[in-house]
């Protein structure tokens, strides 16, 4: 058997909302795509920042299937936080203020998530005065776990940069 | 104890009123203009209404008056940035001639702490200040009782006239504008609102836990300070959408001194809501600490100054 084949195994971090059949569901895309399960520990009592349950697998696959295995959880809906050494599923709201439509509003974003390594999940903006007033945008960004303060520090750049202001997320303290 | 107050605004005026409530003898009263000594305890009542009809409590000048028998002075003047005058002069009389210091006067704490500190040392009296930081909630003595050592970070709200305003502007939907005149016509916000709404004010007193967490080392210039005057109702509205809202939120780790508005949940405990005030310790042993309550006002400021007073006893 050449490396690529041999089967080695990997940790997937996952969370589930609490409703019966979720765990199943969540399992099955790791069978049908040729993993072989070693073990899961279910974290009941346990709840992630967002308030779902922790799942971690253990399971073995040769590691050129291991990215068609994350992708088929994915595909179903799983929230996959951390898959082998990469993490994921962190998440930074950041409200910004300002003249946001004669600041190029799509370049503000594109920047971010270029400068950032940041994916835009979600945006809603809000210009009661109009196009020509300040507004106000709440950006929902996805980042890798403990590069929170690094898409930040990007964000208030690129604000600084168009005098817009930021308002940040208070990170701890909060709950 | 015998009892000098320095100030007869909401906070000196209140001292001196609740003083005898506490156990406390008032030998001294003074205003900006003059004082009014009397070893057998000063008439409070009749002092203040010499104030209201004459402009002063006395016709002592402070100076002499700050000499006079005492056991604790309590210095209730006017907040002061910079050199912290005349409010650190008077400090520094009472504790050069050994007698104890009760601030309610955040200046001399957060601009001259190691000044402070230094006069303490020289001196057989000691100085306390919880006051200074969130009014009636005992935010500093928590913090003593604890040790320094074991409180990692504080952070909260700390400002009654900016939380007043940014939860009205949440609540109604209205403009900062708008909700600012109401708070003024309230008396909740003052005529010049810019110590309170540009977040001078809350950096004060996060610069003072600053000082007391971490032995000095800061005053405002240190301190990454921004305010709420810009925050549209369409930003509240925005982070009312995702279970979230805008608080103007003081902190004092040991990254630095920081204050600016900022996203928390809605629900969530720093969320409060009017002029309330909250404080939140980070312990090492004993997780989470959240204190709050009122943290302004004549009274409820009074009761934390006679605290302190009993502290001394």
């Amino acid at each position: 058997m050449s490396d690529s084949e041999t089967p080695q195994p990997h940790t997937v971090r996952l969370e589930l909302v609490d409703e019966p059949g979720q765990l199943l569901a969540a399992l099955r895309p790791i069978a049908d795509n040729g993993g072989n399960l070693l073990s899961i520990y279910h974290e009941r009592g346990n709840l992630t920042p967002r308030g779902h349950i922790p799942v971690e697998v253990d399971l073995e696959c040769p590691p050129d299937r291991f990215g068609t295995v994350v992708d088929a959880l994915r595909k179903n809906g799983v929230n996959v936080i951390q898959a082998g050494a990469e993490r994921y599923g962190e998440q930074l709201t950041v409200l910004l203020v300002g003249h946001l439509v004669d600041t190029d509003l799509s370049d503000t974003l594109r920047s971010i998530e270029k400068c950032a390594s940041a994916t835009l999940e979600d945006l809603s903006v809000s210009a009661p005065e109009g196009r020509d007033e300040e507004s106000s945008a709440r950006l929902r960004l996805a980042t890798q776990a403990g590069k929170r303060a690094d898409v930040l520090g990007v964000v208030r750049e690129i604000a600084d940069r168009k005098e817009l202001r930021v308002v940040e997320p208070l990170a701890e303290g909060s709950k | 104890m015998r009892v000098a107050v320095v100030g007869a605004g909401a906070v000196g005026r209140s001292v001196a009123e609740l003083a005898a409530d506490y156990g406390q003898e008032v030998t001294m009263l003074a205003d900006s203009r003059g004082a009014v000594v009397d070893a057998d305890g000063v008439d409070v009542a009749a002092a203040l209404s010499r104030k209201e009809a004459n402009g002063s409590v006395g016709d002592m000048e402070v100076s002499d008056a700050l000499a006079a028998e005492y056991d604790v002075l309590v210095e209730a003047t006017p907040t002061t940035l910079g050199d912290a005058e005349p409010g650190f002069s008077h400090v520094r009389a009472a504790l050069e001639s050994n007698r104890h210091v009760v601030l309610a006067n955040k200046g001399p704490v957060a601009e001259r702490y190691e000044d402070l500190r230094d006069l303490e040392h020289g001196s057989d009296g000691d100085v306390l200040f919880e006051a200074t930081v969130g009014g009636a909630i005992p935010v500093l003595s928590a913090i003593d009782d604890f040790g320094p050592d074991h409180i990692t970070a504080a952070r909260g709200v700390l400002n009654g006239t900016a939380n007043f305003i940014l939860s009205r502007m949440t609540a109604e939907g209205l403009d900062y504008d708008h909700v600012l005149s109401e708070a003024q016509d309230l008396g909740v916000a003052e005529a010049d609102p810019s110590f309170d709404v540009e977040g001078t004010d809350a950096a004060l007193k996060c610069v003072i836990l600053g000082n007391v967490l971490h032995d000095g080392g800061y005053s405002l210039a240190d301190a990454t300070v921004e305010g709420i005057r810009d925050i549209p109702g369409s930003a509240l509205e925005l982070a009312a959408e995702d279970g979230q809202t805008i608080r103007l939120i003081g902190e004092a780790t040991p990254d630095g001194v920081r204050v600016g508005p900022r996203l928390v949940p809605e629900n969530g405990t720093l969320a409060v809501t009017g002029t309330q005030n909250i404080v939140q310790l980070e312990t090492t042993h004993a997780g989470r600490l959240n204190i709050s309550g009122r943290g302004a006002g004549g009274p409820e400021t009074a009761s934390a100054v006679l605290s302190d007073v009993r502290r001394l006893e």
